[in-house]
């Protein structure tokens, strides 16, 4: 009797069942997303629009584009949707491709379906390109302020700063022999202090080097005021104003957007690291002789990702109203070029006449930003286990 | 056993500054982990044992924290004038840690596979393969059974001493000289802390290093350690091997904590406590920082400073007053 229970025994040891669910962490999230309904929708609208943005892209560019978003067709002008083309009036190379204008024409008789999937592209690019960059530039602030947030800039490393921005200005403005020596003076100040570098304890003997070591501000006062300082801008009138300085070009505008847009990333991922800073973990591969760049970058931020994947996707939204805004006061993307927002700035002359020229955009503008807003709350209810429970 | 010293430690000083405050957390403490033995670093919760585990891998965070004197010797450095990079090459390499809370210690979004394999990678140039046949021999030596299928479980999929396992196994990657663990069993059940100890043991036994096992538990100690040194308020208060700890207690401080332990004999009689409470690092006691609780103190206490004293075969005890009385 007791070796039959001592054989069961070994053998429930042996075999042993996995203590949880074998369920991935996609899985997961997937199962919970799923019962979000609306988030469902945006997500289907946003593959939609992902797709069709870049099926798009190969049908209205090239030499002899499928959908020539630029053919202008005068005596077809402002045809509504789905009307039939004279085909007496065109040239067989003018008859629209799919024998007639599914979303009609516009005052110079182009195609708003060929220059709604043009602009389609624009949005998308703009959208991800301009919160790209504010995602990045949000994590590298963010990051550097939470996990180094408490260490000082020292009154030398401003004055350093200050003897080398103030010799690279003096290169920019031709003064070139004064300029190259502050250069030179600040690199060589860098290149000393890294060659005498050492973890040394002696107190700092003359009171100006005393001075220079004292502790100014720490890094984490430094990035959050500077981000304060851009969240008080108004920041539409900056990128306006901006634009208007800059050649007008959709790169120009997506830079711009981007370095406006990064403050809020910056917040959460210095919020995430704060905590995550203190967790054992961290401890754990610090003791293993992880370098710091590799935990913030390996070990942290896949940890602190779901906020910022959150508000970029709200990001993505905003981005790609501020482009169209932008459009539509005519500081955007060059007239030739179709964006939904200079469909809509155009039509607005016929809004009587020919509304669909500002009702297919604006509607298209709405769904878009809408199933963005809708996607990105449902991914903040299910990676934000607090907000699990009302489900 | 050898005798060589792998690692020495001589009167480290770690302090914190709050606001105003000044705690003094770990105040001049020595001691020295020989090659191929276990030492034990006993003491109550706040003396000290985690910080100067942590100021060896320099783990301490600097502006509260500050290394205010002392050196730590190993291999001929050191290790408090590294710079951060060379400390790096030190850490998992050399000296590991296996950490307190197994339930956090490990990082949630990665697989158990992928973390053994980055704790081997950071310090060895291994190709994939390797990696995953390395892990899966560290695996099976810390006692995970089908540990080819278990690379692939997340660390919420696994149980708490399983957890520790997969810590240990991490400590291990790289043949580190000496392992820290510090209260590697506190988070866990007592079956489970049985068979950790052994594990420990065995590995101790089958790859030769050394382990520097911090703990507040007298059993744990009895069970595993070569020599003790105990620990209270920041200072060692006694030193010595198992045996001279257990039986032949010199400071007051020790022969307290042992007094206080249940035992059978000792039934149905009210348990013994020290009084008072330890000190607050901030605000420690003059002289003797134990004088206050201390049953034989005399005026002196609370103005000097107490001595080691020697009482032969590396015993040592920081009481004059019962070396003197006591011979």
């Amino acid at each position: 009797m007791m070796n039959i229970e001592e054989k069961t025994f070994n053998q429930d040891f042996q075999f042993q069942v996995p203590l949880a669910p074998k369920q991935t962490r996609l899985q997961a999230f997937w199962f919970l997303f799923k019962q979000n309904r609306l988030a469902i929708v945006g997500l289907f609208i946003f593959i939609l629009f992902f797709c069709s943005a870049l099926i798009g892209l190969f049908l209205t560019s090239g030499p002899e584009p499928i959908f020539d978003p630029a053919m202008i067709r005068l005596q077809e002008k402002l045809r509504p949707p789905l009307a039939k083309p004279n085909l007496d009036s065109l040239r067989p190379e003018e008859v629209p491709t799919l024998d007639f204008y599914l979303m009609g024409t516009d005052d110079l008789g182009r195609d708003v379906f060929a220059r709604m999937l043009q602009g389609a592209w624009v949005s998308l690019t703009v959208g991800f390109v301009a919160v790209g960059i504010a995602v990045l530039i949000g994590i590298f602030m963010g990051g550097i302020a939470g996990y180094f947030g408490q260490y000082h800039i020292k009154i030398d490393h401003i004055l350093l700063t200050f003897i080398l921005v103030s010799g690279a200005g003096l290169v920019a403005v031709k003064l070139i022999h004064f300029g190259a020596l502050l250069l030179l003076l600040g690199l060589g100040h860098i290149l000393y202090s890294i060659l005498t570098k050492k973890r040394s304890r002696e107190k700092a003997v003359s009171s100006w080097s005393a001075f220079l070591s004292k502790n100014a501000v720490s890094v984490d006062t430094l990035i959050m005021r500077i981000v304060d300082i851009m969240l008080c801008f108004p920041s539409f009138f900056l990128i306006l104003t901006v634009v208007a300085l800059l050649p007008a070009s959709i790169y120009n505008i997506m830079i711009v957007i981007g370095l406006t847009s990064w403050m809020g990333t910056t917040r959460f991922v210095r919020a995430e690291f704060l905590s995550l800073r203190e967790q054992d973990f961290v401890a754990a591969v610090k003791a293993l002789g992880v370098s710091n760049f590799r935990i913030i970058f390996r070990h942290m931020m896949p940890n602190a990702v779901a906020p910022v994947l959150v508000s970029a996707t709200i990001g993505i939204a905003t981005a790609i109203l501020t482009e169209a805004g932008l459009s539509f006061l005519g500081f955007g993307v060059p007239p030739p070029h179709a964006t939904w927002g200079n469909i809509l700035s155009d039509g607005k002359r016929f809004i009587f006449d020919a509304p669909w020229l500002t009702f297919i955009p604006g509607i298209a503008i709405l769904i878009v930003v809408l199933s963005f807003n809708l996607f990105g709350e449902g991914l903040r209810d299910t990676l934000n286990p607090r907000l699990r429970e009302r489900h | 056993m050898t005798n060589d010293s792998l690692i020495s430690i001589h009167d480290l000083k770690v302090y914190f500054r709050s606001n105003s405050e000044h705690a003094r957390a770990v105040d001049g403490v020595s001691f020295e982990v020989r090659r191929e033995e276990t030492i034990c670093l006993v003491g109550e919760s706040g003396c000290g044992k985690t910080v100067s585990a942590l100021s060896i891998l320099g783990l301490i965070p600097t502006p509260p924290g500050e290394i205010a004197g002392g050196q730590i010797l190993f291999a001929d450095q050191n290790l408090l004038e590294l710079n951060e990079a060379d400390m790096q090459k030190i850490r998992g390499n050399h000296i590991a840690m296996v950490f307190q809370e197994p339930l956090t210690s490990l990082n949630p979004v990665f697989t158990i596979g992928d973390q053994i394999g980055e704790a081997i990678s950071i310090h060895k140039k291994l190709e994939a393969e390797a990696v995953r046949e390395n892990c899966i021999q560290l695996l099976t030596d810390v006692g995970i059974s089908s540990p080819a299928q278990r690379l692939k479980d997340y660390p919420h999929q696994l149980s708490g001493g399983q957890r520790q396992r997969v810590m240990i196994a991490m400590a291990l990657a790289c043949d580190p000289d000496l392992i820290i663990a510090d209260e590697p069993t506190t988070a866990l059940d007592v079956t489970v802390q049985a068979q950790i100890l052994q594990l420990f043991r065995s590995i101790q036994k089958i790859r030769s290093m050394s382990v520097l096992y911090i703990t507040h538990d007298l059993g744990v100690v009895a069970n595993i350690a070569d020599r003790v040194y105990v620990m209270y308020a920041g200072i060692i208060t006694e030193h010595g091997n198992t045996a001279q700890i257990f039986h032949d207690a010199r400071h007051p401080y020790t022969q307290g904590l042992l007094a206080s332990l249940p035992s059978r004999s000792k039934r149905g009689t009210r348990l013994h406590s020290i009084p008072g409470a330890v000190p607050n690092p901030a605000h420690k006691p003059g002289g003797c920082p134990f004088h206050p609780r201390c049953p034989y103190a005399i005026p002196t206490c609370s103005k000097e400073y107490p001595q080691m004293c020697d009482y032969g075969q590396g015993h040592l005890a920081r009481c004059p007053v019962l070396f003197e009385g006591g011979g």
